[in-house]
């Protein structure tokens, strides 16, 4: 009985080692296959990854169920391509810029959000993002609806971003920063008051926590994480465009974190790897079957998606690694 | 700017907040009732105004093409609160909204699959492509037949509910599910009636909306959005809060967008001015759900009993 717990607890950590270690060496593997593509692609879902831990860290440990963390990847984006087209190259500027323009931005909102719970925090999380939606639209000199290609890659000074593996690895290495932040500050008081909150908050509250406080905190952090990740996205793809900032992609990131598993640490890795892949796979699906159902399945592969959103709801509410989590006796 | 402009554009308003109105009477009282936040609720809009271009164009008769599209939007309504959404009910807000937006990437595509990606137009009926004079101004008759529908639809539904027993099983059970139910009525079948109802009410605004809009897939999206605004707002779960959030709504979004872009050009330079005046004008009414959320956290009227 206590050799299968064991055996049993190591599952889901074996399953986060064996991922981690595979994005560590997927250049070399990619590069060793002579597919060099996939460098791009995997950087694209480590970087979704990224803004899906920081969703998460609202979402799944403070249960803020958040639909406009969106705006905090184009706050990402745009300082990035701003910057660039006002002549500064420096990324490290770029990146001071993006957090204190994200930290400026998300500390109001957060307070006013905070208002409200349920429902109404999901819609005014949406009304925010939504408005910073029109206004990256309204930036007619900064591409307006069409968004706008950057000249040239932020100038991380002395690393080469220009290199796709060099990108790589920053990107890995923002990854795991992250992870290891979230790691720290969920075990730490801070992540126990939060926890709690989630639980239950009057509770919190008679116990004499300030729980506006560690909820807003909370909430700027993962919002900052989002920037992060929306640096890097926009150096990614070189482009800026609003539809970074649209509700759709914050209900990606909402999905992504569900599909993974909510308030685990390594679930929105594993919840952006399976839909990242999932949309590539779908969009390029070409399995021989009959009725032509595999050209049926690519023209369409956004229905397909919808109903994999829906069957995961309603069968799996854990999310992927959550269930291995849970089988694992709960420990987070 | 002249005052027939001003007031044909507080027209244009109404006519916006009265489709809103239609849009949200029904899943305002979804939420209110079982907790049920439906994203979906734009693909019902979407149903109805297809299901109308589509019979429109083979029967050739608005009217009976309008009935039998709020009919079929009544159906998929039933349809989809039995087999899939009452699945949902009483689990956490995430799974709802997660699943209804699973539903609108399911329904958009559909939509595509059978109608195809361009657009679809629907021409205005015959008898309504006149104009009307209202006080000496003069306003096309089909938008004035919009408004005169749709509060029409307002007093049925207010007698509806403020007059009739179902209507008062419908007002306790947004104010408090267990209670009634406790009292021995089915609030899980009342629920099932008003989500048709809703349902048909969106594809009422759909059909509508069909003639002045080009009807395309997604189009639900960005009327949804402002219906949620509106039911935030008004406060979910009452009627009498989508009703004024929805007008306040309406006619804040035309009259900002018609009106501040050449505001903005006489105080701001020009260039600015340009793009950020339909910018600005978009966000208003954020601005305006923002403000109230912040200073009344339940809406303007809440219909929950604390």
């Amino acid at each position: 009985m206590n050799t299968n717990m064991l055996s049993r607890m190591r599952l889901s950590n074996c399953v986060a080692l064996v991922l981690i270690a595979a994005f560590a060496v997927a250049p070399l593997v990619a590069h060793g296959i002579g597919q060099p593509f996939y460098i791009v692609l995997i950087s694209r879902i480590m970087i979704f990854a990224i803004a899906a831990i920081g969703v998460n860290l609202a979402l799944g440990y403070v249960g803020m169920v958040s639909l406009g963390h969106a705006l905090y990847i184009g706050i990402g984006a745009y300082a990035v391509a701003i910057s660039l087209h006002s002549g500064l190259a420096n990324g490290w500027a770029h990146l001071l810029i993006a957090l204190a323009a994200g930290g400026v931005i998300a500390v109001p909102i957060g307070l006013v959000c905070l208002r409200t719970s349920g429902f109404g925090f999901v819609m005014i999380t949406l009304a925010f993002s939504q408005m910073f939606f029109y206004l990256a639209v309204g930036l007619r000199q900064y591409g307006g609806d069409e968004g706008m290609p950057l000249p040239s890659r932020s100038a991380f000074f002395p690393l080469d971003a220009a290199n796709a593996t060099t990108f790589y690895y920053m990107a890995f290495f923002v990854l795991m920063l992250v992870l290891l932040l979230l790691h720290r500050l969920i075990h730490a008081r801070f992540g126990m008051v939060i926890r709690g909150c989630k639980l239950n908050e009057a509770r919190m509250r008679a116990l004499g926590f300030s729980t506006l406080r560690h909820k807003l905190v909370a909430y700027v952090i993962s919002a900052e994480i989002c920037v992060l990740a929306g640096v890097l996205l926009a150096n990614l793809t070189r482009f800026a465009t609003p539809s970074y900032l649209e509700w759709i992609m914050s209900g990606d990131l909402v999905v992504m974190t569900v599909l993974g598993g909510a308030g685990t640490l390594i679930g929105p890795l594993v919840g952006a790897t399976v839909w990242v892949v999932l949309e590539e796979l779908l969009a390029s699906f070409y399995i021989d079957l009959p009725w032509n159902l595999s050209e049926f399945i690519r023209s369409n592969w956004t229905a397909v998606l919808g109903i994999v959103i829906i069957v995961v709801t309603l069968t799996l509410k854990k999310g992927l690694y959550g269930f291995l989590v849970a089988r694992d006796g709960g420990v987070r | 700017m002249s005052m027939s402009l001003i007031a044909a554009q507080l027209l244009n308003g109404l006519q916006l907040g009265i489709l809103l109105f239609l849009m949200s009477a029904g899943l305002t009282l979804v939420m209110g009732i079982m907790n049920f936040a439906n994203l979906a609720h734009g693909s019902l809009y979407m149903i109805g105004a297809y299901i109308a271009a589509a019979l429109h164009a083979m029967t050739g008769s608005f009217v009976v093409s309008a009935i039998l599209a709020v009919a079929g939007t009544l159906v998929v309504g039933y349809l989809l609160e039995r087999l899939l959404l009452s699945r949902l009910y009483g689990v956490e807000d995430l799974y709802q909204v997660l699943a209804t937006f699973g539903l609108i990437l399911v329904f958009n595509q559909t939509v595509k699959i059978i109608w195809g990606q361009a657009p679809v137009f629907m021409s205005t009926p015959e008898f309504l492509s006149g104009t009307v004079t209202l006080f000496g101004l003069s306003y096309p008759s089909y938008r004035f037949a919009i408004i005169v529908a749709g509060l029409l639809v307002g007093l049925g539904l207010y007698l509806a509910i403020n007059r009739t027993r179902v209507g008062m099983w419908i007002r306790a059970g947004a104010s408090d599910r267990e209670m009634i139910a406790a009292l021995g009525v089915n609030i899980r079948l009342v629920n099932t009636l008003v989500f048709a109802i809703g349902a048909a009410l969106a594809g009422f605004a759909g059909v509508m909306a069909g003639p002045i809009l080009s009807i395309q897939p997604g189009m639900g999206e960005p009327i949804l959005v402002l219906v949620l605004v509106v039911i935030v707002t008004g406060g979910i779960g009452s009627i009498r809060g989508a009703f004024y959030g929805a007008l306040v709504v309406g006619i804040v979004d035309t009259i900002g967008r018609a009106f501040l872009p050449a505001i903005m050009r006489a105080l701001l330079d020009p260039e600015i001015a340009r793009g950020a005046g339909p910018a600005v004008a978009s966000i208003l009414i954020y601005v305006f759900m923002a403000t109230v959320l912040a200073l009344k956290p339940n809406g303007l009227f809440p219909a929950k009993y604390r």
